[in-house]
């Protein structure tokens, strides 16, 4: 696999002129054309707008212009973003061929600062699985191992960068999409706090649970990435009015005297090879300086019933835009309400269908209270949970995923198994918390292992700290 | 938790969600909805008489913005994606007069 450059290094080197934006981009368009057929990261590579904008950058730069801090960055998003003109189907046949009129908050803050977009990345259909098996577009494989599944449900945007097909890349998460793919794919992955980044322009999923997050090589990339994207934005109702958190100047500050939790009652069922990398985590981070404390999260295994009522019956009130109306897909049939079901049912795939169809019913009279209204006392006693176990530590480590990334095929006929995957990540989410995924060695078969760094909500600059300590002794 | 879910039950749902779902889709769905509903029944184990219902993440209320005009999404571009648009309008199939 070719050498990865980093967002750091190619913002400075473009920017001082001793890199071409070009010369960056087409390392990057060689290494799609070489391995992009085998992988499938992108629903679509915009090589032409791509070429256009490094160019126009490397102008920029000779004329003594200022060219931003991301400077020339190859940068692949996840296709539920909106790119205006662009296509942005949230691999989904009810979505295909729709050009958005309008860019996300987060796509217009890359661009602003110099960014170059390679593409469109692939994705569980709605963001909607744990394998990026479930895209209506064919699935996306691991490049680590073309056996194995890159995780979901932003396994494009992992594998592009984990292929050298872009610097960095963006996806969403809503219960571990950025997460656990990162963890997969070895990556830093990042799910800010919930309000940090504007969901603008992001095609909603679970909206009180969605956040978009960076994938790239180091800490050190993510750090600068959420400076750019974060921060207030008036047009999501949900951004919480503060500026952008400062991380990069924290990275070098270690841990010492932080206070790190370790859960007691973790939920069961991780492999021995992703334990004994967490252990090392706490290892290391005792060695350099930090005490490590235990807590108590009693709710935390609750986590995955609340979060499969809740994100579905958001999904099921979020995706009843997709109706023939406005955009995507339309059957033609006799009247408005056969048109409706006809389209679809045409235009959504199995996964999504499901969950549509459990969130409806956890939402409909007679069920709520018994589904929707329980989900979301658990959901209280989960940021309960936290809350308590904060008072005692600064930052919590556990395993993204409870195994290395599994082979295509191994989850897909047993819904239940693979929400399984999702088990430490989702309680983030639930809460509103920010959490990222740190690369620490690896596992069964060689392959790479993430260690979770959850904080508290605004929590990002421990977090940050954490993840730099976890970097300099993986 | 309410007992199984049966077919009927999804069948009336997946007309709510506006889904024509197939006889073979509402028959898988019903085993693997059961199913799931019959996990979800692990937090009957928790006393949660004295929980308040946490609906999002952050104490945020009634964000408004000034009411002026501001700039907003181009007609015609927004009409160019549509399935069918008439006379600056998306255009439907009937509303009324095909109910069964």
């Amino acid at each position: 696999m070719a050498q990865r450059r980093t967002v750091v290094d190619i913002a400075a080197g473009v920017s001082s002129g001793a890199l071409s934006a070009s010369a960056v981009l087409e390392e990057n368009l060689a290494a799609i054309g070489s391995r992009e057929k085998e992988i499938h990261a992108f629903n679509l590579v915009t090589a032409e707008r791509a070429r256009e904008r490094a160019a126009q950058i490397d102008t920029d730069v000779k004329a003594g212009k200022n060219v931003g801090r991301l400077a020339g960055v190859t940068i692949a998003l996840k296709d539920n973003m909106c790119t205006r003109g662009v296509e942005t189907t949230c691999s989904s046949k009810i979505l295909a061929g729709w050009k958005p009129p309008y860019d996300a908050t987060v796509v217009r803050r890359l661009a602003d600062e110099g960014a170059v977009f390679v593409g469109k990345t692939n994705l569980d259909e709605f963001a909607m699985g744990s394998s990026t098996e479930n895209s209506a577009f064919g699935p996306t494989r691991n490049p680590l191992d073309t056996s194995r599944v890159p995780g979901g449900s932003s396994g494009g945007s992992a594998a592009a960068v984990a292929a050298g097909f872009a610097a960095a890349s963006f996806g969403s998460d809503t219960g571990g999409s950025i997460r656990q793919p990162a963890a997969l794919c070895g990556l830093v992955g990042v799910k800010p706090t919930y309000g940090t980044v504007s969901r603008q322009g992001l095609i909603a999923f679970g909206s009180s649970l969605d956040q978009i997050g960076p994938f790239s090589s180091t800490v050190a990339d993510s750090a600068l990435l959420m400076e750019v994207i974060a921060g207030h934005d008036p047009l999501d109702s949900t951004s919480i009015p503060q500026p952008a958190p400062s991380l990069l100047n924290v990275l070098d500050q270690g841990v010492k005297d932080m206070r790190i939790g370790r859960i007691t009652d973790m939920p069961e069922g991780s492999s021995p090879d992703v334990l004994a990398r967490l252990e090392a985590a706490f290892e290391a981070l005792r060695g350099a300086g930090a005490q490590i404390v235990d807590v108590k999260m009693p709710s935390m295994s609750f986590g995955l019933t609340a979060y499969y009522l809740v994100a579905p019956a958001e999904a099921s009130s979020n995706l009843a835009r997709f109706d023939g109306v406005r955009y995507g897909l339309r059957v033609d049939a006799k009247d408005l309400n056969a048109m409706y079901g006809a389209t679809r049912a045409a235009g959504f795939g199995d996964e999504v269908k499901r969950r549509i169809m459990l969130g409806t019913y956890a939402l409909s009279a007679g069920y709520y209270d018994a589904y929707y209204g329980k989900a979301l006392k658990v959901r209280r006693l989960i940021a309960d949970d936290f809350a308590k176990a904060y008072e005692s530590c600064d930052a919590i480590l556990t395993p993204t995923s409870p195994t290395v990334a599994f082979k295509f095929g191994d989850k897909t006929s047993n819904p239940l198994a693979m929400y399984l995957c999702d088990v430490f990540t989702i309680p983030t989410n639930l809460a509103g918390h920010a959490a990222m995924s740190v690369p620490f060695g690896t596992g069964e078969a060689g392959l790479p292992v993430g260690v979770q760094v959850l904080a508290p909500a605004l929590g990002e600059a421990p977090m940050f700290r954490v993840a730099a300590e976890l970097e300099r002794n993986a | 938790m309410p007992e199984a879910i049966s077919r009927e039950t999804v069948a009336k749902v997946a007309r709510l969600a506006r889904l024509d779902l197939t006889d073979a889709e509402i028959e898988r769905m019903t085993s693997q909805l059961a199913g799931m509903l019959d996990h979800f029944r692990d937090v009957d184990a928790l006393d949660l008489s004295n929980v308040e219902p946490m609906n999002q993440p952050i104490p945020l209320t009634n964000v408004l913005r000034d009411d002026v005009v501001a700039p907003s999404l181009d007609r015609d571009e927004v009409l160019a994606s549509a399935p069918a648009a008439q006379d600056g309008r998306f255009r439907v199939p009937p509303i009324i007069g095909f109910e069964e």
